[in-house]
């Protein structure tokens, strides 16, 4: 494998791993805050389908993104009015959402587009393109410098730096502000949080807010920067993968970035079983690549390798003393 | 003390919840129907769009209970529904929550195709028997490992679930793409079984006894295998000292503990036969249906089971009722599909409503209830002073 394979396989890994790594931080507010989500799957979704169909009926793809962070936020709500406010069951209520946005995003493209089930094709202004950093072009022509900064550091869409940034952004949140600090703790023991006097409601609804605005980027990536226009079920099991993540990194923001890069690098690999034959000398099945971040999860989950610990107060509705 | 009387806990509320989906589902109609150019003012639309709601209803009904056609249809998605049903059901009564009905629903198919391919079978009692052990086997060993590393090793049982979907769904695919599939086929499936293992259909059994029953419907026996099922699961859950123990379990793990219940074993033997009842949808699906292992055999009933199990309140007869209530929206849903411009998807949507309103939204619509009976004893009490 050459310089060049190598870092078009890096690139293609970064642009594969963007969405999980949103939505991977997604789960990480929503879990660290106690509240289980296995619905950033259909929040993913549903963010892709009304950002495409808003940036193709208006041509404004920012709109398109408003549209799509609207569309999670709303089954965010959804959410935490089941898991919080009625204290239903977290992982039903996530079921239910993953249905919700796979058929209603399908019936209302059929009726908004009549182009069964998808959007019309995005151009122009209505996609988010990529973007040269500055120098790009001059350093190109650079030995090994050169095609590392054109080919992998420039050149992503807006979307791909924001979610870079988001990880920072995350760990500064979790671990040196206030909120954060009393975030970490609604999920880990919120009877101390709510004797405290700080209501442990309100901090699960923003944590779930916050879950909901990261999955609608992740959601509008998927269908105005990765791929121009939204098709039926295009989330592909994303928001599942990024629960693996969220568990292989352990509810950690830097590790949620290495596990979700690496599962963007399976992902990369999958569509080039050249490279790997080429790299370890055989023939690897694409599928046992599709099926190994779940196996990697698996394990991690069980505890042979490093032990995965989920915050305490995940998945119980709150019950105040009376 | 129950705040509620059973009555109303068994009926009245599931009875409301699904009420709430149905209304909000016919909303949905209602928003993307076809209306005609010549309704112009707002009462024409609007009336436009109430007609197209009851046609799309009528359509279903007639679609999926108009003829033995349509109910052969019914009778087989529902059998279908049946048996991932009780699957999530009997798992539910331990509070585990088995997401994995798919993965095991697939594996399961893999061991009615391994069975039927390889095993000359003499007869389709001889091989159904077979199959549906064969199918039972390996739907228990995709659960067991779940389960297993939840009570051994602490992992999550629904996130391996997930999990295991997955990997059941790419091992399916590894096998029918490289292994399986016969030479000089492109198909992604096996070969076609053997005469000697198709199953009767509803008409092959009925003709005998003087009824026409459609030739072209899939429902088969495994009907009846199902509905054996519900009732022996009955008998298990409450009839059995097994079933009282992973009912206690269920209720409170440490109570059922103190009492001297093994954890392990409660969890194990729940998931086994979860897996076990899951796996054996796939004499319907695969040996009665397609008569061979094509590539997504399950077409999500795995997931399904998860809303029949919330409807029917993981009852059997509950579980019965709803399976059957959802293999008429499977199959009216297919004829609205095949008739209007509305997507097969609706089905997908008033499957969710049903999961979130009897499911996550289930105390949005007890409180209120609970309130009202409670006010209600009150006032009893306060009249016999």
């Amino acid at each position: 494998m050459d310089y060049m394979t190598l870092i078009q396989l890096l690139d293609s890994s970064v642009r594969l791993a963007t969405p999980l790594l949103l939505a991977c931080l997604a789960g990480l507010f929503s879990e660290r805050a106690g509240i289980f989500d296995i619905g950033l799957e259909g929040k993913m979704l549903a963010a892709a389908f009304f950002s495409a169909a808003l940036a193709s009926v208006t041509g404004s793809v920012w709109l398109g993104l408003l549209a799509g962070i609207g569309a999670s936020l709303m089954l965010s709500a959804l959410h935490g009015v089941a898991s919080i406010t009625f204290r239903g069951n977290q992982l039903i209520s996530g079921v239910a959402i993953n249905f919700l946005a796979a058929g209603m995003t399908v019936l209302i493209a059929q009726d908004w587009f009549k182009q069964g089930g998808r959007t019309p094709s995005l151009t122009g202004d209505a996609r988010f393109e990529g973007i040269t950093l500055p120098g790009a072009d001059a350093m190109a022509n650079v030995p090994i410098i050169g095609p590392l900064y054109s080919e992998l550091i420039s050149g992503h869409s807006i979307l791909v730096y924001m979610a870079l940034a988001a990880v920072p952004l995350t760990w500064w949140l979790l671990y040196r502000t206030r909120f954060g600090l009393r975030l970490r703790a609604v999920g880990e023991n919120p009877a101390a949080v709510d004797t405290a006097g700080v209501s442990v409601i309100g901090l699960r609804y923003a944590a779930v807010a916050i879950c909901g605005i990261l999955c609608g980027i992740a959601g509008a990536y998927l269908s105005t920067a990765l791929q121009a226009g939204f098709v039926k079920d295009m989330s592909a099991g994303r928001g599942f993968i990024a629960l693996a993540a969220l568990i292989f990194a352990k509810w950690r923001p830097w590790y949620a970035l290495w596990a979700t890069l690496l599962f963007g690098l399976f992902g990369a690999l999958e569509t080039r079983p050249d490279v790997i034959e080429s790299v370890i000398g055989m023939k690897v099945q694409g599928q046992l690549l599709g099926a190994l971040p779940y196996l990697m999860t698996v394990i991690i989950l069980a505890g042979f390798v490093g032990k995965a610990i989920p915050p305490r107060a995940g998945g119980e509705p709150y019950v105040k003393e009376r | 003390m129950d705040v509620m009387p059973k009555w109303a806990e068994v009926i009245l509320v599931p009875f409301i919840s699904l009420l709430l989906a149905a209304f909000i589902s016919g909303l949905v109609v209602f928003a993307i129907a076809d209306v005609p150019d010549t309704a112009i003012t707002m009462m024409d639309r609007i009336g436009a769009r109430l007609d197209f709601v009851w046609g799309a209803a009528k359509l279903m009904v007639n679609g999926a209970l108009g003829s033995t056609y349509g109910w052969g249809y019914t009778l087989y998605y529902a059998t279908n529904f049946m048996f991932t049903g009780l699957a999530v059901a009997i798992a539910f009564h331990a509070r585990l929550f088995n997401i994995g009905g798919e993965g095991q629903a697939m594996l399961g198919g893999l061991g009615v195709a391994i069975a039927c391919l390889y095993i000359p079978w003499p007869h389709w009692s001889v091989a159904l028997i077979g199959a549906a052990a064969m199918a039972g086997l390996f739907g228990a060993v995709w659960a067991a490992i779940p389960a297993w590393l939840q009570v051994k090793r602490g992992s999550h049982i629904v996130i391996t679930t997930i999990m295991f979907n997955f990997i059941a769904a790419s091992l399916l695919n590894y096998l029918l793409v490289n292994l399986m599939r016969p030479k000089g086929s492109m198909d992604p499936a096996t070969a076609h079984f053997r005469e000697a293992t198709n199953l009767p259909t509803l008409h092959d059994l009925l003709a005998p006894f003087g009824i026409a029953f459609s030739k072209s419907a899939p429902a088969n026996v495994s009907l009846l295998v199902a509905i054996a099922a519900c009732f022996a699961l009955w008998l298990l859950i409450w009839r059995t000292r097994l079933g009282f123990e992973i009912r206690s379990y269920g209720e409170s793990e440490s109570g059922a503990k103190y009492a001297g219940i093994s954890p392990f074993k409660i969890t194990m033997i729940a998931m086994i036969i979860s897996g076990a009842l899951a796996g054996m949808m796939a004499i319907n699906n695969v040996m009665g249906e397609a008569e061979r292992l094509v590539l997504n055999a399950t077409e999500g009933a795995g997931f399904i089971g998860i809303a029949v199990a919330l409807m029917g309140r993981s009852h059997p007869l509950g579980v019965f009722i709803a399976a059957i209530l959802f293999g008429f929206l499977y199959q009216g849903g297919a004829e609205l599909a095949l008739w209007t411009s509305i997507p097969r998807e609706l089905i997908v949507v008033i499957q969710a409503l049903v999961i979130l309103f009897t499911g996550a939204l289930d105390n949005m619509v007890r409180m209120p209830l609970e309130r009202m009976f409670l006010a209600l004893r009150r006032n009893k009490a306060a009249g016999a002073n």
